[in-house]
């Protein structure tokens, strides 16, 4: 089951991937760049049950992680979102007002 | 049975990924996302890795998926079904990149079950073993708690801070 799990890793990263680039707003990208980090995860994992129980220790620490960029990029989102009144990246173009 | 479920799943991760990136609706984004997570979750649980399915299921699936929906309906994007697609020679550009990263993997991951390394490693069955005299949580809390004590700290910190950090930055100014 190792290949196949590590297929489904790959193409999931490629849409993340591809989200990322493509798409302009800016939730989007975060879900997009979740997707990236949950095919990396789904990698270690699969790699895990072969290599040891290391590679879920790295998961847990990747998902602890992802928690607070979510909860520190939401918070980025919401104070940009209240000067620009919009979420799609193009407009974003000042650090500091 | 377990590769016709496992192939049930992968269909409906690499599916609930497409649609995180084709809907136009974020809050369907959202839903294609959820959808996606839980898949995750059960090919987690056949690869044996039940602890972390949990995790993946009330943390991602649940706990920040309904934080992405808070800030969703908070800024009140539920009705925002503009383009929102980049157009041009990036669009281009992004068709480039991600089908390089497809044949880079491909061609990496081709080989796996017949490579020299695969036979250094314990194997499933070893695993299998390990799980069923220590149990799910155990297996995954001794590394963690050994090991991995450091980073655990540190992780505890991380959430401080960014606990901190996202207050501070989405309060209104005073």
């Amino acid at each position: 089951m190792l290949t196949e799990a590590l297929t489904t890793s790959a193409l999931l990263f490629v849409i993340g991937t591809f989200g990322v680039l493509v798409r302009r707003n800016a939730i989007i990208m975060f879900l997009c760049i979740e997707l990236q980090l949950n095919a990396v995860n789904l990698a270690l994992v699969a790699f895990s049950r072969y290599v040891g129980v290391e590679g879920q220790v790295f998961v847990f620490f990747v998902m602890t992680v992802a928690a607070a960029e979510a909860a520190v990029g939401l918070a980025i989102i919401i104070s940009i979102f209240r000067h620009y009144r919009t979420v799609n990246v193009d407009n974003f173009n000042l650090l500091k007002w | 049975m377990e590769l016709i479920l496992f192939y049930v799943f992968a269909v409906t991760v690499v599916g609930g990924g497409i649609g995180v990136v084709a809907s136009r609706n974020p809050v369907a984004s959202l839903m294609f996302m959820v959808v996606s997570l839980a898949s995750v979750a059960g090919i987690y649980v056949l690869l044996e890795a039940h602890f972390l399915a949990a995790i993946q299921v009330m943390v991602y699936a649940g706990a920040i998926m309904v934080l992405f929906l808070f800030v969703i309906m908070l800024l009140n994007l539920g009705h925002d079904y503009r383009d929102d697609l980049v157009r041009g020679l990036y669009a281009v550009c992004a068709f480039v990149v991600s089908g390089a990263i497809c044949g880079i993997l491909a061609t990496r991951f081709g080989g796996t079950e017949t490579s020299p390394l695969y036979e250094s490693f314990p194997g499933a069955a070893a695993m299998d073993l390990e799980l069923a005299e220590r149990g799910a949580v155990s297996l995954i809390a001794r590394p963690l708690f050994q090991e991995y004590v450091v980073p655990f700290e540190i992780t505890g910190i991380l959430l401080l801070v960014a606990v901190v950090g996202a207050v501070a930055l989405a309060k209104k100014r005073v």
